[in-house]
C-alpha cells in the first residue's frame, strides 16, 4: 500500500514538505519510488503561468532529439530548471542524464488557437514525444502543460530529493501532490509511478484497482489520444476524472457517483435520483473495485480525496485556512500541519468527497446522498 | 431364440442395446411397480420356463425331465421400446432389485432409431460431456497489495443490465433534452432461459413462476424467467407477476394473439421481449411439439386446435433479410409496449454471430443480444440438429464482446450467453467464465430442469425422452398421470435453493478477485486456461 500527501498553500512552499511528511508514513512504502507533481508554482515560473512546462527524463541524445523536435515545431525555450546531480546515485537509483523542467514559448502560429485547440495539442505533443522516447529508451515525459512541473524517480522518497536538490526555490509551489511507492521491484516502468497528469487532471491513489483491465479496455475504445498508457491500474482514475469533466461536462461531485455509484435503494431517495441512476447505467464500465484512497487535483488547482465503495484505505483531511493537507495517514499531517485544529480533521468514508478549492478556505465535505448542484 | 424365429435387419439381443436391466430373482417380490412405472415400457412381466433333468443312478430307472417356471422381468430389444436408462424401475423398487446398466460399448441400436424412416428424434442436449467452460480458471486472486473480499461479509452488487445502455455522452444529453432513453432492466445475470408451456407440464411451469416471484418479492433477487414460445397464461398476463417474465416470440407466434388482446389489460409491462430467431440445441430449425402433448389447456394458450402437432417453422415467415426483419419485429414489439420494454434477439451460436452483432450495434432500438451455443438443450430435436449443429458459446460470446470493445460500445449492448451453463454441475463458474469473457448473464434451462424438478437427462443419453410427453418426473409431460408426480411448491422451494446456492458460489469466485461493486464483465485478465490453443483462440492466460 503506498503513502499519499497533497498540500495546498496560499504561499508557495517547498515540495521538501511533503516528501518529509512521506518518510514520516514510511512504514506504508518500501522507498520504491517516488512522483511529485508541483502546481500553482511560485518563484520564476509565477511569471509566466501560461507557458507550457515539459517535464521529464532524457538521456544527453535524447536531449538532443528533444531540442531538434521542438524547435521544428516553434516552441521557444523561456526559462528552465536545471537539476545538476551528483555523479554516484544514492543505492537504488538509476543514473540518469539530464531531469528536465522547461517552459516554453508558444509558437506564433498558435496565438488564434482556442483553448481546446491549445489543449489538444499540447497532449498530442507530449504523447509524440512519449512514443519517441519509448522507441529509442532516451525520454520519459510526464508533463506538457502550463504551470506544472512533474518528478518521478525510483527510489526512497526522501534521498531521491535530497540527490535532486529538490529543496530550491524555484521549485516552490502552492499544489503538492506526492506518492510514496510500495510493493513495486526495481525494473518498475517510470510511467507506472503515480500522480498520473492529462490535461490539468492529475490524480494518485494507493490500493490497486481490480476493475482496471475492463475499464481501461473502455476508456482506450473512447478514442481519445490521451487514454493510453495504463502501466499502471490506477491511471485509469485520472482518465476517468478528465472523461467525467470533459467528455461529459460533470463536476467533481459527479466523479464519485460515477466511479462509485450509490446502490439502487439509495438512489430511489435521493433528490438527483433520476439523473443518478442513468449515469450509473450508462457509465457502468467506469466503475471502480477499490480498495483506493484516490487523491487528485483539477485544472482550477483545488485539490480533492474520494475513497472506494468498501472504504479499505486509510486517508485524512486537515488544516487551516490557507493551508490544507490531504494524507494518508495521521502522522504525515501532522507533520505537513503541525499547527491546526485537529478536533476538525476528517477522514472521509465510502460516501464522501472532500475537496479544498483554489482559494484555500476550508475544507468541503460532500456527500452522495447530498443533492447534486444544478447542471446547466 | 427360437429355431425358425425370423431374423430381420434390426433384430437386436439385450447387448446390442445401450442400456440392459439387471434384475435380482431373489430380490424381487414381484410386486410390478417397475413394470408400471417404466416410460416406455420396455419392462414387462416375463414368465420362464427351466428344464430340470430327472436323472437316475439306479440301473432301469427312466430319465425324465422336469419343467418349472418362475415369474420375472423381461426387456424388450424392439428398438421401439428400447431401455432409455431412466432408472425409474429402480426408484420404485422397494427391494433394490432392478437397475439398467449403460452398456459397456457402443450400442447397435442407434443404427436402427430410424424407423419409418424418421430419424431419431430427442430431447436434452447435445450427448457429448465436459466442454471448455469446465477448464477455465480464475487466476487472478487478490493477495498482497488488496486483500481478497470477504464472500459473506461484503456487500456485493450482483446485478447486471438488460435493455440498450447509451453512451454517456449521449445519456445525460437525453436526459437533460427529455430525450427518449431506451428502457434498461436491473435483473440477476442468471436467467431461466425459454422453456414453453407445451414443453413443459404446467405443474413444471408454475413451479418455475412461483419460485421466481418469490426470489423477487421475498429475496429481493430480480431473477427473470423467459416464457419460452408458447405464450404465457392469461391471469400470468393480467398479473403484476409478469415483470418477472421475459415474453418469448418465435417462428410459430404461438399464443401471442393472447398476448397481444391481453395488453389494455396488463398491470404492469413484461419484463421484455425475447424475439427467437434461433436456438442453440436445434439451429436453424424451430420448435417441434408434438401432437400428443397439445392438450386442451395447451391449445387454448397457443391459440390453436388441439391435437395436432404444432412444428415451428425454422425462421420467420416475414424475414426477407435478417436486417430487415430484425428492425421490424423490434420496433412492433417496442410499439406495442409503448417504447417501455427492451426487446432483443436471440440467436442459436454461429460463426456469423458478429454480422448480426454488427447489424444490431447500428439499430438503436435493439436491447442486447442472446446468444444460444451448441450444448444448449431443448425438449424436442433431431438427434442430428443436437448433436452436430451449431457454435460453442465460448468463441462466440468472446469474439462479440471483443468486436464491441473494437467500436466502443461494450455493454452498450449487453451480450447474453447460453448453451450448456453448468453442464456438469458447475453453474456458477461456468457463468463466472462467460462473465468474464464478456457476457452480462447468462441463460440456462436444462441445469433448472436438473436441479429444480430432478430431470434425469443426461450427456450419455440417459432419458432424454422429453419430446414423447412421457416424462417420468412430470417435467416435460402434458398427461397428469404423470405430471401430478411433482409438486409445484417443492419445484418452486428448490428454485429457491439454486439461485441461493449460485448467488454464493458466484460471491466465492468474485470475491478473491477483489470484485464485488459491479460485475466483472470482460475482466478477462482473471481468466486461465491449461489448453494453449484455446488460451490464444480466447486470448485469455494460458497457465499450467
Amino acid at each position: 500500500m503506498c503513502r499519499l500527501i497533497a498540500i495546498t498553500s496560499d504561499d508557495p512552499i517547498s515540495p521538501m514538505v511533503a516528501l518529509e511528511a512521506l518518510d514520516v508514513m514510511r512504514e506504508g512504502h518500501d522507498g520504491s519510488g517516488v512522483g511529485l507533481l508541483l502546481r500553482d508554482l511560485g518563484g520564476p515560473f509565477e511569471q509566466i503561468k501560461d507557458a507550457p512546462i515539459l517535464s521529464g527524463i532524457f538521456s544527453d541524445r535524447g536531449l538532443k532529439r528533444l531540442d531538434r523536435y521542438m524547435i521544428d515545431i516553434g516552441f521557444m525555450t523561456k526559462y528552465k530548471v536545471t537539476l545538476k546531480v551528483p555523479k554516484t546515485p544514492p543505492e537504488g537509483v538509476p543514473k540518469r542524464d539530464m531531469y528536465l523542467v522547461r517552459a516554453y514559448e508558444y509558437p506564433e502560429e498558435w496565438d488564434d488557437f482556442s483553448p481546446e485547440q491549445l489543449q489538444a495539442r499540447l497532449l498530442q505533443i507530449r504523447l509524440e514525444l512519449r512514443k519517441m522516447g519509448e522507441e529509442k529508451n532516451d525520454m520519459i515525459v510526464f508533463s506538457f502543460w502550463p504551470d506544472t512541473i512533474m518528478i518521478k524517480e525510483i527510489g526512497d522518497p526522501l534521498e531521491v530529493a535530497e540527490y535532486l536538490q529538490l529543496d530550491r526555490k524555484s521549485l516552490d509551489a502552492r499544489v503538492i501532490m506526492a506518492q510514496g511507492r510500495q510493493n513495486t521491484n526495481y525494473e518498475i516502468d517510470l510511467y507506472a509511478c503515480h500522480p498520473f497528469f492529462i490535461q490539468g487532471f492529475s490524480t494518485m491513489t494507493n490500493g490497486e484497482n481490480t476493475a482496471f483491465f475492463p475499464i481501461s479496455r473502455f476508456l482506450t475504445s473512447r478514442n481519445f489520444p490521451g487514454y493510453t498508457g495504463y502501466q499502471s491500474d490506477s491511471e485509469v482514475f485520472t482518465h476517468i476524472l478528465h472523461y467525467t469533466f470533459s467528455a461529459l461536462g460533470l463536476d467533481l461531485e459527479t466523479y464519485k457517483h460515477v466511479i462509485t455509484p450509490l446502490e439502487n435503494e439509495d438512489l430511489k431517495d435521493h433528490p438527483s435520483g433520476e439523473f443518478l441512476k442513468h449515469l450509473k447505467q450508462s457509465c457502468r464500465k467506469l466503475i471502480i473495485d477499490g480498495p483506493n484512497c484516490v487523491i487528485g487535483c483539477l485544472p482550477d488547482n483545488s485539490i480533492f480525496m474520494v475513497q472506494d465503495r468498501k472504504k479499505l484505505r486509510p486517508g485524512v483531511a486537515g488544516g487551516r485556512r490557507g493551508l490544507f493537507a490531504f494524507a494518508s495517514e495521521v502522522c504525515g499531517l501532522d507533520f505537513a500541519i503541525p499547527y491546526r485544529d485537529k478536533s476538525r480533521d476528517f477522514q472521509p468514508m465510502y460516501l464522501d468527497t472532500v475537496s479544498v478549492g483554489p482559494d484555500r478556505q476550508e475544507v468541503k465535505i460532500c456527500s452522495q446522498t447530498d443533492p447534486l448542484p444544478l447542471r446547466h | 431364440m427360437f429355431s425358425n424365429r425370423p431374423i430381420t435387419p434390426s433384430s437386436l439381443s439385450i447387448k446390442d442395446l445401450p442400456w440392459q436391466i439387471l434384475w435380482d430373482k431373489d430380490k424381487c417380490t414381484l410386486c410390478g411397480q417397475c413394470t408400471a412405472v417404466c416410460p416406455v415400457n420396455t419392462i414387462e412381466l416375463g414368465v420362464f420356463r427351466q428344464r430340470e433333468p430327472q436323472v437316475s443312478l439306479e440301473p432301469g430307472e427312466i430319465t425324465s425331465n422336469q419343467h418349472t417356471f418362475y415369474y420375472g422381468i423381461r426387456q424388450k430389444t424392439d428398438p421401439a421400446y428400447r431401455c432409455v436408462g431412466c432408472a425409474m424401475c429402480t426408484m420404485v423398487c422397494p427391494n433394490d432389485a432392478i437397475i439398467p446398466a449403460k452398456s459397456d460399448e457402443v450400442d447397435k441400436l442407434k443404427f436402427h432409431l430410424d424407423r419409418g424412416g424418421q430419424p431419431w428424434r430427442r430431447g436434452g442436449r447435445r450427448n457429448v460431456a465436459g466442454g471448455v467452460l469446465d477448464q477455465i480458471k480464475f487466476i487472478r486472486i487478490s493477495m498482497l497489495t488488496d486483500p481478497a473480499l470477504d464472500a459473506g461479509r461484503h456487500e456485493f452488487a450482483i446485478t447486471s443490465l438488460l435493455g440498450r445502455i447509451l453512451p454517456p455522452e449521449e445519456n445525460i444529453r437525453f436526459v437533460s433534452e427529455n430525450g427518449w432513453i431506451p428502457p434498461v432492466r436491473e435483473i440477476y445475470p442468471l436467467i431461466i432461459g425459454g422453456m414453453s408451456f407445451g414443453a413443459l407440464s404446467p405443474t413444471m411451469w408454475e413451479g418455475l413462476q412461483l419460485g421466481v416471484a418469490y426470489l423477487n418479492e421475498e429475496l429481493a433477487m430480480p431473477v427473470r424467467i423467459c416464457t419460452g414460445e408458447g405464450g404465457c397464461p392469461p391471469r400470468l398476463l393480467r398479473s403484476r407477476f409478469l415483470k418477472y417474465v421475459i415474453l418469448q416470440i418465435a417462428s410459430g407466434y404461438f399464443g401471442w394473439d393472447e398476448i397481444i388482446h391481453a395488453i389494455p389489460e396488463m398491470k404492469t409491462d413484461p419484463c421484455a421481449i425475447e424475439i427467437k430467431y434461433g436456438q442453440g440445441a436445434k439451429p436453424g430449425d424451430g420448435g417441434l411439439l408434438m401432437w400428443y402433448k397439445v392438450n386442451k389447456l395447451i391449445a387454448a394458450i397457443r391459440g390453436v386446435p388441439s391435437g395436432v402437432s404444432l412444428p415451428s417453422p425454422p425462421t420467420h415467415q416475414t424475414q426477407y433479410s435478417i436486417e430487415e426483419s430484425v428492425a421490424k419485429m423490434i420496433q412492433s414489439m417496442y410499439m406495442a409496449w409503448g417504447f417501455r420494454v427492451p426487446v432483443y434477439p436471440k440467436i442459436s451460436g454461429t460463426s456469423t454471430a458478429l454480422a448480426v452483432l454488427n447489424n444490431l450495434t447500428r439499430n438503436p432500438y435493439a436491447a442486447s443480444l442472446a446468444i444460444d451455443g451448441e450444448d444448449g438443450g431443448t425438449g424436442a430435436a433431431y438427434n442430428v440438429s443436437m448433436n452436430h449443429m451449431g457454435h460453442p458459446i465460448a468463441t462466440n460470446i468472446r469474439d462479440c464482446y471483443l468486436n464491441l470493445v473494437t467500436v466502443g460500445k461494450q455493454n452498450e449492448i449487453p451480450l447474453f450467453a447460453g448453451g450448456g451453463v453448468g453442464k456438469s454441475g458447475n453453474m456458477a463458474a461456468n457463468a463466472a467464465a462467460l462473465i468474464m469473457l464478456g457476457a452480462s448473464g447468462v441463460q440456462v434451462g436444462k441445469y433448472i430442469m436438473q436441479a429444480a424438478a430432478g430431470c434425469l437427462g443426461s450427456e450419455s443419453d440417459r432419458c432424454n425422452i422429453c419430446n414423447i410427453g412421457l416424462c417420468p418426473k412430470g417435467i416435460t409431460s402434458q398427461d397428469p398421470r404423470l405430471y401430478r408426480r411433482l409438486d409445484v411448491d417443492q419445484v418452486a422451494q428448490r428454485i429457491v435453493d439454486v439461485f441461493l446456492g449460485f448467488d454464493t458460489e458466484l460471491r466465492k469466485i468474485f470475491a478473491p478477485l477483489g470484485r464485488s461493486t459491479s460485475l466483472p464483465i470482460g475482466m478477462s485478465d482473471a481468466l486461465g486456461i491449461s489448453d494453449y490453443n484455446a488460451a490464444e483462440r480466447l486470448n485469455i492466460k494460458y497457465v499450467v
